[in-house]
Formats: structure tokens, C-alpha cells, sequence
């Protein structure tokens, strides 16, 4: 089973470094121009889990859409792994299963079983025949402890698996990069916790990179290598912040004092920009 | 195991019942059968059906009020239309009674599937595409709003005999309910699903096949629920105008030959069919959407 997220060597599959220089996005709706994303470099390793935390609508999802492809930048570029996928002469990066997102409020497609959900990136890439990649998306499921529930729709089953099926949708296609825009917003916080649980264990098994929007702070340092505070809109990296925490992590982790202290010292860079988001008033951007 | 069933007894509990598992088939059936009959659903029909009904005949044939004299009351009707010799010349026994109904519904059938041939396969293109809706959309809407009556004179002039112009005008408000919906129902597809597809790296045509269709259908059921609808209407319009047999044939025939009970026979005959049409439309639907009406099912609906 391993082998089917990992390549056979066991080493990771793919690198997934992802360089952003110097990205600049400016919307303009009815001609009003406005910055989203003002000059934004970011280094990403391979493997690592970069969290991104601002505020409400400061352009981190921006980002997010300009390395999946979803939309255009006006400036600078992006590269992964060396390779550029979009810049000044091609603004829209092609969309393709080396990065995937997941999104905030789900897109397993409802009319498809979780395992035909699974199933589905593997079988219109044509990577196996359709039988085994139906046979393949069941025994991902089963190891994500989803076996049940792998013929019902994802209107019959709680958020929770249905955001892991997500995961485990992406995950089979061997992705470089994995792109989460905020996936766990909406669950309470017991759900919450399991989910961070399950996620920090497919990433020790596939050590995909992470690229992983958020604005609950706790979630960022629990969760991630290095937290990028972002600033309120046009989006610029306020602050880095490297989380020395080792892993494998668990709810254990919450409660050290390690964990204390980073959350303050995150906290107070992310309080001053909710205060001026705030004080802008703008109006959240999807 | 048997540690904890001493326990119980021990403790003066019954030991726990295995839950029901669901049944199947039959069983299913039956049980759903017990908890209709125990629900009051039944009941609530069977009142409402009979007050509508005393009404009725208090309003014909009881009171015999000002203006409903002529109208004939329930027991006329249902003495005429179950009887082997009808007073009026069309009940359940003559075989005309049933050439009208078929007719229609061949009339019916085959616009309908007309209409769904060519408007879910035209709106789904126009959801997809800019550029086709771009195209088609404005002459549409132009002619979406004209009346199906308007378009008699011309279907007339443009079709022979009794039986194409019928049909094309039944197809035509039938088609444009169809398109409509379908469209909309695949602008209503929310963009994460395209995303996704995108970024799991489907093909123009895996997007079409796999998200596109199947997230527009409960839209276009809905659509060919209202399609089929307008397609009696019109149908009926248009046999009223033009025609040799048919229901909308039979009502004003037998209006313009003072005969009134056909008249309600073939109205009523009309509600039951329209009923019916619709039903099937919606059974076949459910049984494509079985993500939809599970989806539903949970939310308790």
C-alpha cells in the first residue's frame, strides 16, 4: 500500500520545491484597480509544510489560485521545482494533478461515491486501467480508515471524512504539491483535532509539500514547518516564523510550552494585521 | 460475553435486543406500507379529496346555485363515464374514450422527446460554453416569450395535416423549458467542482462527461418536470385549433356539440394522464440521482 504514495524506492516521489518571486496581483473590476498581492517571495522546500496565516481576505487564497492555475499574476513568478509555471510572458499557470486543492468548503463531487471520487484523478489521467483504479481509491480509502464508507455519496457521510476523502482524492495522484485553502474552517474543534491528527499522519507517510491557508494560529504552528504572518491587503510576508517542534506530532504537542510560546510570538504579528484588516473594513474577497 | 449477560440478569435487566437491521425488498416494502398507514398522511388525502368532492356536488347538484346549473356535478359524471351506455357518448366502455387519450399521449411522447433530444444537449452547451450562449441566447429569449397560441397561424401554414403542427407546437414550449433549465442548472455548478476536475487533470470532454451533465441534472429534471407540463398545455391548445382526436379535441367537441359531460371527462381525464406524466418524470430522475436523493434523505427530506 505504501508504494502506491510513495514512489517504490520509498523516497519521496517528487520534490515540490515552489518559488514565488516577487508576485504581484492587481484585480481590476470595472476598471477600480486593486492590490491583492503586492511584490510576495516566498521560498517553499520540498516536503515542507508551509502554513500561510493572515487575515481575512489579505490575498493568501490569491496565491493559492495563481499556483493551481485558477487565476492569472501580474507580476514576478512562480516556479516549481525550477521548472517556472507562470511569470511575465505566461500569467495563467497550467492546471495540473502535481498540485492539488483542496478546497474550503469541499468539492468531493456529489454525485460520485467516495471511491469513484478517488478514483477519478487516476482514471482521466489514464494512469491505470479503470478497474484497478477503482480497486486502488478502495484500499487508499481502507488505509485512511474511510473502508465503510467508500460506496456512499459524500452527502451521506459527516464533513470530517468527507474532507479526508478530499485528501485522500488528491493524494493518490502523487501530487508534488498540496494546496489546502483553509479545509477544516467550518468543524468544531474535537473534529478539528482528529482531522490535524490524520493529516499530519498522510504527511508523514508521503512528506508531500504543504501549502496550507489558514487564520487559526494553533492550527499553523501545530501543523506546520514554518508559518508565513501575512499582511493585510496587498498581501506581503509580515513574518516568518520557523516551528521547531519535532515530529511525529500529537495532541501532546498543545500543551508544551514550546507550543506556548510560538503561538505568542505569532500571535502578536497576526493581532496587528486583524487590526488594521479590521480597521479597513474592506469587504472579505473569496 | 457471557460475563455480561449474567451481569444483567443479575442486575434484573433485560439483555439488550440486536438492533433491526434494514430490510430489504418485500420486507421494505411491507415496512414502509405499516408506517404509511400509521401516518396521517392516507388519512389528510382521503378528507381533502372528499371535502373538494362534497363542494363540488353541493355547488351542481345539491344547491344547484346560479351559474353552476349547467355544470354537471360528480354523480352525473361518474354515472356517465362508468356506465356501458353513456348518456353523452364517452365513458370508460366506448373505445373512442381511448383513442383520445392515446393520441395525445403519443402526441405528448413524442415531443417530449423531441424537445429533451435537442433542448438538454443545447442548454448544456450554452451553461458550458460563452461562446455558444453568446450565439444562441439573444434570439432565445426572443422567442421563448411568444405564446404558444401565437405560433398556431404559422405552424399551420408550415406543417400539413392534423398531426405535425400539434406536435411542433408541443415540442417548441417544451423545448424551451428544457433548455432554459438545463443552462441554468449548469451555471448553478459550483466552480470548485471545474477546479477540482482541473487540477485532478481532466480533459475538456472528462469535465463535460463528469461534471458538467451530472451536476446540471437535478436542474433539468426539474426542467423536464415543468417541460412536460407546458407540452400538455400547448398540446392541448393546439388540438383545440387543429385536430382529428385527442383530449383538447374531445373537450371542444364536445362543447360545440352541447355536450358537457365529455367535456369534464376530458378534463379530468387530462389531470390524471398530467399527473401521471409528470410522476414518471420524476421517477426516472430519482433513479439517475440516488446521490441526490440520499443527499436529500439525510437533510431529512
Amino acid at each position: 500500500m505504501q508504494t502506491q504514495l510513495n514512489n517504490p524506492a520509498g523516497a519521496p516521489a517528487s520534490k515540490g520545491a515552489i518559488s514565488i518571486r516577487n508576485v504581484t496581483k492587481v484585480y481590476d473590476p470595472d476598471g477600480a484597480q486593486v492590490m491583492a498581492v503586492d511584490n510576495c517571495s516566498m521560498e517553499i522546500a520540498p516536503g515542507e509544510v508551509c502554513m500561510i496565516v493572515g487575515p481575512s481576505g489579505c490575498g493568501k487564497t490569491t496565491l493559492l489560485n495563481a499556483i493551481a492555475g485558477f487565476h492569472s499574476i501580474t507580476g514576478g513568478e512562480i516556479l516549481l521545482d525550477g521548472v517556472p509555471l507562470c511569470g511575465a510572458k505566461k500569467p495563467l499557470a497550467d492546471q495540473g494533478s502535481d498540485r492539488i486543492v483542496v478546497f474550503q468548503n469541499g468539492a468531493l463531487f456529489p454525485w460520485k461515491t467516495l471511491a469513484e471520487n478517488v478514483a477519478y484523478g487516476p482514471m482521466v489521467q489514464g494512469r491505470w486501467p479503470k478497474a484497478e483504479c477503482i480497486e486502488r481509491a478502495r484500499s487508499a480509502l481502507n488505509e485512511a480508515g474511510l473502508g465503510a464508507v467508500a460506496d456512499k455519496y459524500p452527502g451521506e457521510v459527516s464533513s470530517g471524512m468527507a474532507r479526508r476523502a478530499e485528501i485522500v482524492r488528491a493524494l493518490i495522484n502523487e501530487p508534488k504539491v498540496l494546496l489546502l485553502d483553509e479545509p477544516y474552517r467550518a468543524m468544531d474543534a474535537l473534529t478539528k483535532q482528529i482531522m490535524h491528527e490524520a493529516l499530519l499522519e498522510m504527511y508523514d507517510r508521503t512528506k508531500v509539500t504543504i501549502y496550507f491557508i489558514t487564520h487559526d494560529l494553533e492550527e499553523a504552528i501545530f501543523l506546520g514547518d514554518r508559518v508565513y504572518v501575512m499582511t493585510t491587503r496587498p498581501c506581503r510576508v509580515k513574518k516568518v516564523i520557523d516551528i521547531n517542534l519535532p515530529r511525529p506530532r500529537d495532541y501532546h504537542t498543545l500543551t508544551s510550552e514550546a507550543f506556548r510560546l510560538l503561538v505568542q510570538e505569532a500571535d502578536e504579528a497576526v493581532h496587528e494585521e486583524a487590526i488594521k484588516a479590521f480597521q479597513a473594513g474592506e469587504r472579505e474577497m473569496a | 460475553m457471557s460475563v455480561l449477560a449474567d451481569d444483567a440478569f443479575a442486575a434484573g435487566q433485560r439483555p439488550a435486543k440486536a438492533p433491526r437491521r434494514q430490510p430489504t425488498g418485500f420486507g421494505l416494502m411491507a415496512y414502509r406500507a405499516s408506517k404509511g398507514v400509521r401516518s396521517p398522511t392516507p388519512y389528510l388525502m382521503l378528507f381533502g379529496i372528499s371535502l373538494w368532492l362534497v363542494a363540488y356536488w353541493m355547488l351542481c347538484e345539491g344547491l344547484q346555485l346560479p351559474r353552476f346549473e349547467k355544470i354537471p356535478g360528480p354523480i352525473t359524471i361518474l354515472s356517465d363515464w362508468l356506465s356501458r351506455t353513456p348518456a353523452q357518448g364517452t365513458s370508460v366502455f366506448t373505445p373512442e374514450y381511448y383513442q383520445h387519450i392515446y393520441v395525445s399521449c403519443r402526441r405528448i411522447a413524442i415531443a417530449f422527446f423531441l424537445a429533451t433530444l435537442l433542448g438538454v444537449p443545447l442548454g448544456l452547451l450554452m451553461g458550458w460554453s460563452k461562446t455558444i450562449k453568446d450565439y444562441t441566447f439573444p434570439v432565445l429569449e426572443t422567442l421563448r416569450p411568444i405564446p404558444i397560441m401565437a405560433w398556431v397561424p404559422l405552424a399551420i401554414l408550415m406543417f400539413s395535416g392534423y398531426e405535425t403542427p400539434v406536435i411542433f407546437l408541443a415540442t417548441l414550449a417544451s423545448f424551451f423549458a428544457t433548455t432554459l433549465n438545463t443552462m441554468l442548472g449548469v451555471q448553478s455548478i459550483d466552480e470548485s467542482y471545474f477546479r477540482a476536475a482541473g487540477c485532478l487533470g481532466s480533459k475538456k470532454w472528462d469535465v463535460f462527461r463528469h461534471v458538467v451533465v451530472p451536476g446540471a441534472l437535478p436542474f433539468i429534471f426539474t426542467g423536464l418536470q415543468i417541460s412536460v407540463g407546458v407540452a400538455w398545455f400547448s398540446l392541448v391548445a393546439a388540438e383545440m385549433v387543429s385536430g382529428d382526436y385527442g383530449l383538447g379535441y374531445l373537450i371542444l367537441s364536445s362543447y360545440v356539440n352541447s355536450v358537457t359531460v365529455p367535456m369534464v371527462i376530458g378534463m379530468l381525464t387530462l389531470g390524471f394522464v398530467g399527473w401521471f406524466s409528470s410522476a414518471a418524470v420524476r421517477w426516472v430522475g430519482n433513479r439517475l440521482m440516488q446521490w441526490h436523493v440520499k443527499a436529500l434523505a439525510m437533510q431529512g427530506r
